[in-house]
């Protein structure tokens, strides 16, 4: 009933780039002709070629050293930056939030709206002023049993402790706004294992994927 | 002084709305040869520039929540990867509602329309669709039947391209089908409960290309058909069939304009079309021949209606009263499950085709004693999607903070199995839209008015629906992920699923239709309604591919009318 034809290698002209072969044919469709056999080809052929930028292939989207925030000051953008590896901090498999610009991320959309540049200056004021209280330094240069005492109150129960009542709001934010920017970026693709976005010749489903979920669902096969 | 800009040439066929029924009704007035004007409200559509496909959330700053953070704040009005395509919202053109009821129009002002995004779910309408009252006593019959709608189904299947199998099963008539797509991996455990639950779970019938045919490439399996398909692998009006009729020399388009009202002549034929353009915001009219309306359901009806004169001093073609009545939409929920069995699944790439690779077609026809009438078609959901802004937020929440939170995700990914219901819902006395004569939209155009009442029995199906979803999720081994269910509460609203239908009904009584069975207007033989609102009911069985085949007949009857001098 699946019965496609194997896929076969589409010949790729090397001087030919994806986009380009992308704006041939869009361009084919735009101008309202009819493709022919050998543009339904190229089209395949253009899909089939690697994206601009795989998972295979990433680039940090961390800003370095240097990057110059668009909305924080520099305090604040480090502090968020180290808040955000402290909630998605680098494992065995991949790297932390700071690879995948989580911070950066933030700092760009705070420029952009001022609502979440509130959120976030606020919640970032209120930390430090938090941890001065409690242990005579800013959360930056406390120590890290001091910072993860912090988060422990702030995330240790949903919705946080009473006496982190005041940064519930930006935990949250923060919270949603890094892990976004985890899954987003080039290492948090390729750390969940998304592997699509690519073009296929035909569909299938690997056996041993398929054999996998149905030895361990009810149906047993 | 402004004045109204009239150009002295008649043109053979002005159509309004260039979606699912005006693209059809140009790619076949074009074929056959006549000369074509096509008014869009919306600008042209380039889909090189306006479609996102392929493109990795990383590539823009924002990740996709629109460059003001918009997603994060409720303010997005649809998801910043999608085809352009319009909303239920759309701004200096607003709608009313009667007091205490709710119905949400869905506008869109692009070439196109809504076929850049739609699921392009193809089913075609069974016999007991098109004869309801026969079938069980409700609704009201069609003025055709399904023998007579058949061979235009073949032609609209074979022209935008199907997937389908033979099923020979009666809620789900067989058609012209491209080759099925393999089930993914959620999906073949989807098909194992139905076989426990004696419910047929059968390959989807999709308006995507398993083939390349009529000079599109096949589908390269992307699964973003939403965001628009550089290679027009998936069906839209406008790349399928507006710019090929562009390139026969017989077709011309005016974007930017906004239908206004149909001039009738003394002997009351339309003559001209009066239009807003809205670059300069000044009316003009052309003259035509014939008109054909497709400006989707609720907009074919208003412009009928604020299309009054002394000839017509309800509306156009609206001698029976019946133009904005019986206004119905898609009866929807839907329901999550996590099914622990997928759980750290070897990956791979699932993406295929944008949607469901398998479905569920109604499966209870024959069931005596339902507590409602007629019956739903299940939608399947799930899979390694693109991860996108708050795809992990729940696991992340559950852990806390830490590494914790990349183990979560890596084990939630890919364990959501959701299912849509699409039901019937039959056309009401309660269910309409008339001109709101108090308001007016930006364009000076006298706005709509809609009256909306969800019936007991759409209630009960919603229940009927719940029941189904559960069972199905826990035969999987899952578990329900959804909030508590309230039937009343989480049913559709009234516009919600975007498949308005029956404003400008068809039949053959002019006291109780406004259409023939040619959907051309009882009182006005040179106009013609081509979207949905010439439907007689909105059966299980999302309406678009209805669309494309009973506007291929209707303008085909038009060509013909036209050839032997009646129009």
């Amino acid at each position: 009933m699946y019965d496609h034809a194997k896929p076969s290698e589409p010949t790729i002209n090397p001087d030919v780039s994806r986009r380009d072969l992308f704006r041939i044919v869009g361009t084919t469709l735009l101008s309202a002709e009819l493709l022919s056999a050998q543009d339904v080809k190229d089209a395949h052929a253009a899909m089939a070629m690697p994206s601009p930028v795989t998972a295979s292939n990433v680039k940090s989207l961390n800003g370095g050293p240097n990057y110059i925030p668009k909305h924080f000051n520099q305090h604040h953008f480090k502090t968020m930056r180290h808040l955000g590896d402290l909630i998605m901090p680098a494992d065995a498999t991949s790297p932390a939030a700071s690879e995948a610009g989580a911070a950066e991320f933030i700092d760009f959309l705070c420029s952009r709206n001022e609502d979440l540049a509130a959120i976030f200056d606020g919640g970032l004021a209120w930390l430090d002023e938090f941890t001065i209280h409690k242990y005579g330094t800013d959360f930056l240069t406390s120590k890290p049993a001091e910072q993860t005492a912090v988060l422990d109150l702030a995330y240790g129960t949903r919705g946080g402790s009473p006496e982190t009542a005041g940064g519930a709001q930006f935990f949250m934010w923060a919270r949603n706004m890094v892990v976004d920017a985890y899954y987003t970026s080039p290492v948090g693709v390729k750390d969940i294992g998304y592997m699509g976005n690519t073009a296929m010749s035909s569909f299938s489903v690997p056996q041993e994927a398929a054999d996998y979920a149905l030895k361990r669902s009810p149906f047993g096969s | 002084m402004l004045q109204v800009q009239r150009a002295p040439v008649v043109h053979d066929v002005v159509v309004i709305g260039s979606g699912a029924g005006g693209g059809t009704t140009v790619k076949v007035l074009t074929d056959l040869g006549i000369n074509v004007t096509l008014l869009e409200a919306g600008p042209m559509l380039e889909p090189m520039k306006d479609f996102k496909e392929h493109v990795w959330p990383w590539e823009v700053n924002h990740r996709g929540s629109g460059d003001h953070a918009e997603s994060y704040f409720g303010k997005q009005q649809w998801s910043y990867w999608n085809a352009p395509n319009g909303y239920w919202d759309v701004p200096g053109e607003p709608y009313s509602i009667a007091a205490g009821e709710e119905f949400r129009w869905f506008r869109s002002r692009i070439l196109g329309g809504r076929t850049n995004h739609y699921g392009r779910i193809s089913l075609r309408f069974s016999d007991y669709d098109f004869k309801p009252q026969a079938f069980d006593g409700l609704g009201f019959d069609w003025p055709v039947t399904y023998d007579e709608m058949s061979p235009w189904y073949d032609k609209a299947e074979e022209f935008i391209g199907v997937t389908g199998t033979q099923e020979g099963i009666r809620s789900a008539p067989d058609g012209k089908f491209l080759p099925p797509i393999a089930p993914r991996v959620h999906e073949m455990l989807v098909q194992r409960a139905g076989k426990k639950l004696n419910i047929p779970v059968i390959p989807s019938r999709m308006a995507m290309l398993t083939k390349s045919i009529h000079g599109r490439a096949a589908c390269h399996y992307c699964g973003q058909c939403g965001r628009g398909c550089h290679t027009a692998s998936a069906f839209t009006s406008s790349q399928a069939m507006i710019f090929p009729a562009m390139k026969t020399g017989k077709l011309n388009i005016i974007t930017g304009a906004m239908a206004r009202e149909l001039i009738v002549n003394d002997e009351g034929k339309i003559s001209a079309v009066s239009y807003i353009d809205k670059a300069t915001r000044t009316e003009k009219q052309i003259r035509a021949r014939a008109v054909v309306v497709a400006a989707s359901a609720c907009e074919s009806a208003r412009l009928l209606l604020n299309s009054k004169s002394t000839k017509f001093p309800n509306g156009l073609a609206n001698g029976s009263g019946v133009v904005g009545r019986y206004l119905t939409d898609t009866v929807g929920y839907s329901l999550g499950g996590a099914v622990p069995a997928l759980e750290n699944m070897p990956r791979h790439n699932c993406d295929g085709i944008g949607g469901m690779h398998v479905y569920v077609p109604w499966w209870e026809l024959d069931k005596k004693n339902k507590d409602f009438p007629r019956g739903y078609h299940i939608e399947i959901g799930g899979g390694f999607g693109m991860p996108q802004l708050g795809s992990f937020r729940g696991a992340a929440a559950n852990v806390g903070y830490g590494a914790g939170i990349k183990a979560a995700a890596r084990q939630q990914y890919g364990t959501n199995v959701s299912f849509s219901g699409r039901g019937e819902m039959i056309p009401n006395e309660f269910s309409y839209c008339e001109i709101d004569n108090a308001k007016v939209d930006q364009w000076g155009i006298p706005v709509l008015k809609f009256h909306w009442q969800s019936q007991p029995y759409e209630i009960k199906m919603v229940q009927h629906m719940h029941d189904t979803f559960t069972a199905m999720i826990e035969a999987m081994g899952g578990r329900v992920t959804n909030r508590a269910f309230d039937p009343a509460a989480n049913i559709s609203k009234g516009g919600q699923i975007i498949h308005e239908a029956g404003t400008v009904r068809m039949g053959d009584d002019p006291k109780k239709s406004a259409l023939n069975k040619w959907s051309q207007a009882h009182e006005v033989d040179n106009l013609v309604v081509a979207d949905a609102a010439p439907f007689n009911g909105n059966p299980d069985k999302n309406v678009t591919l209805t669309i494309v085949a009973n506007a291929w007949r209707a303008a085909e009857h038009l060509a013909d009318e036209m050839k032997k001098g009646n129009v």
